[in-house]
C-alpha cells in the first residue's frame, strides 16, 4: 500500500490539469492511466478554446480557464494560435440575437464585436455570398490538446508525482485498487470522462458521439475558428443526430471540419451518412472546400453529464472522493479552471469562481 | 493521324503536350528535374508512384493547392503552379 496526499484516476486533459495543479500546491500526488496521455476524447477534440453563452455557469468557467490558458501561448507543444472565433449569422434573425450576446459576454469581460456583412467576408473571403454578418470573438484560439495533457502530466512528474499505467479497478473507501492489485491510499479524485460510471455509477455520463474530418494544408483558405450561430441549438439540443457549421484553421494549414452530434452510437464506426451530412452543412458556409481533399476522418465520444454542465467537487456519501468529468464538448476549454476549482475546495480555498452550479451533489445526493 | 494537343501554363510558361497526358507528365516534360513540391522541411519533391499513392506531386491546379498532378489530366488553358 503507497499513501499519496492526492489520486487522479485518469491522464485526459482534465485529469492531466488536476495532477499538474495539485502538485503545484505541494501535494503529493500519484497518476492512473491506462493508456495514452490524452488518448481518449482528449485526442479525438478539435482544440478550440471557446466560450459559449447560453449557460452562465457555463460561461463563468469557460471564462476563467481561458484567462489560465494564456500561461501555454508560446509552449511549443500546445501549438497555440490565437485565430479568434467568428460566429457567422446566416439571417437577419440570427444577425439580431447578437447584441444580446455581446452583452453576455461582457457583462463577464469576454471582448467580443459585432462584425457587418461587408467586414465579415473582408475577414473571411472563403464564406459563401449571402450570409448576414457576424460576431468576432478575437482573442479565443485552437491548441492540440494532447500535446497539452503531455506536457501538464510531465510538469506533474516533473515535481514528484507518481505515475501508474494500470486501470483503477475499485474504490476502496480509503483510496483505489490497481487492476493489478496495488493499493493506493489517499483522497481520490476521478476524471474518467465518458467512463466516469464504471467507477462511480451514481453520477451518470452519456457519450455524445462526433465526427471530424481533416485536410491536407491549404493555408490562407480560413483565418478564424467559424462557427453558425445557430451552432448552440446543435450543442445544447437534445436531438438524437444533428450537425453544425464549425470549422477550424490549424497552424498547419490544414482545415479541421467539424461537428456532429450523435446519442445512440456506441461504437466509434465512422458513419458516412453523418460525414455527408456534416460536409454538406459545411459547403454551405464554405463552398470552396468541396474540391479539397480529406485526409482522415475520425469520432470520438463526448463525456456528457445529466444537465450539460461538468461534475467537479466532492462526491457525496463517500469520503475523500472527488470528481471532475462530464466536460461534454467544453473539456478542453475549461480544464485549467475545472482542476483549479477542484483542487482549491479540497485545499479549504476559496475558488475563484462560484463552485456550486457545477456541485455533483445536486445529482448524487 | 498527329494526336491532339494541349496548351497549359506551368508556372506561367506555355506548355504543349499530347491530349490525355497527365499534369505530373507535363510538369516533366517541361523540365526533366523539376520541384513539384516541396517537404515541409524545406526538400524538393517530385512524382514517384505515379499513381496517386504517395501524394509527393501535390501542386495548385486551376486555384486549388494539393491537387495530386499524376491523377489529373491536362486540360486547355489550366493554370499549374508547382513549388510555390
Amino acid at each position: 500500500m503507497k499513501s499519496y496526499d492526492l489520486v487522479v484516476v485518469g491522464a485526459g486533459i482534465v485529469g492531466a490539469a488536476c495532477a499538474d495543479y495539485a502538485s503545484a500546491q505541494g501535494l503529493r500526488v500519484a497518476m492512473v492511466e491506462p493508456g495514452p496521455i490524452g488518448g481518449v476524447a482528449t485526442a479525438a477534440a478539435m482544440g478550440h478554446l471557446v466560450a459559449m453563452d447560453d449557460d452562465p455557469a457555463e460561461l463563468a468557467l469557460a471564462h476563467y480557464s481561458l484567462g489560465l490558458w494564456d500561461e501555454f501561448v508560446d509552449l511549443p507543444q500546445a501549438e497555440f494560435s490565437r485565430c479568434g472565433t467568428l460566429w457567422v449569422a446566416s439571417n437577419a434573425d440570427e444577425y439580431a440575437s447578437i447584441p444580446a450576446k455581446l452583452a453576455r459576454l461582457a457583462a463577464v469581460g469576454v471582448v467580443a464585436e459585432q462584425v457587418d456583412a461587408e467586414q465579415l467576408y473582408r475577414l473571411e473571403p472563403a464564406l459563401a455570398p449571402g450570409l448576414a454578418g457576424g460576431m468576432r470573438v478575437p482573442n479565443e484560439a485552437v491548441v492540440y490538446p494532447p500535446g497539452v495533457a503531455r506536457y501538464l502530466v510531465d510538469r506533474a512528474i516533473a515535481r514528484g508525482a507518481a505515475w501508474y499505467p494500470q486501470r483503477a479497478h475499485q474504490l476502496t473507501g480509503s483510496g483505489v485498487r490497481l487492476n493489478d492489485g496495488t493499493k493506493l491510499d489517499g483522497n481520490v479524485l476521478i476524471a474518467t470522462g465518458c467512463a466516469l460510471p464504471q467507477l462511480l455509477p451514481e453520477l451518470p455520463v452519456r457519450g455524445r458521439k462526433g465526427h471530424l474530418v481533416i485536410t491536407d494544408r491549404h493555408p490562407g483558405l480560413v483565418h478564424h475558428q467559424l462557427l453558425e450561430l445557430g451552432y448552440a441549438d446543435s450543442a445544447h439540443g437534445d436531438a438524437d443526430s444533428s450537425v453544425a457549421f464549425n470549422v477550424q484553421p490549424r497552424p498547419t494549414g490544414q482545415i479541421l471540419i467539424g461537428s456532429s452530434r450523435e446519442y445512440g452510437s456506441q461504437t466509434s464506426d465512422i458513419s458516412m451518412a453523418m460525414v455527408r451530412r456534416m460536409l454538406a452543412r459545411t459547403l454551405q458556409f464554405l463552398p470552396g472546400l468541396s474540391g479539397l481533399d480529406a485526409l482522415r476522418i475520425w469520432t470520438g465520444f463526448r463525456p456528457v453529464s445529466v444537465d450539460g454542465l461538468p461534475y467537479l467537487g466532492k462526491v457525496p456519501q463517500h469520503a475523500n472522493l472527488w470528481v471532475a468529468a462530464g466536460h461534454e464538448g467544453l473539456g478542453v476549454t475549461t480544464a485549467l479552471g475545472s482542476a483549479r476549482l477542484v483542487i482549491d475546495q479540497m485545499l479549504g480555498n476559496v475558488p475563484a469562481i462560484d463552485p456550486r452550479p457545477y456541485d455533483p451533489m445536486r445529482v448524487a445526493a | 493521324m498527329k494526336p491532339a494537343l494541349i496548351r497549359l501554363q506551368i508556372n506561367h510558361r506555355t506548355v504543349e503536350v499530347v491530349a490525355g497526358s497527365s499534369v505530373a507528365a507535363a510538369i516533366a516534360a517541361a523540365q526533366s528535374s523539376a520541384v513539384f513540391r516541396r517537404s515541409i522541411t524545406g526538400q524538393p519533391r517530385a512524382a514517384f508512384c505515379g499513381m496517386g499513392a504517395c501524394f509527393e506531386c501535390r501542386v495548385r491546379i486551376d486555384g486549388t493547392g494539393q491537387q495530386r498532378a499524376c491523377m489529373v489530366p491536362v486540360r486547355e488553358g489550366m493554370q499549374v503552379i508547382c513549388d510555390e
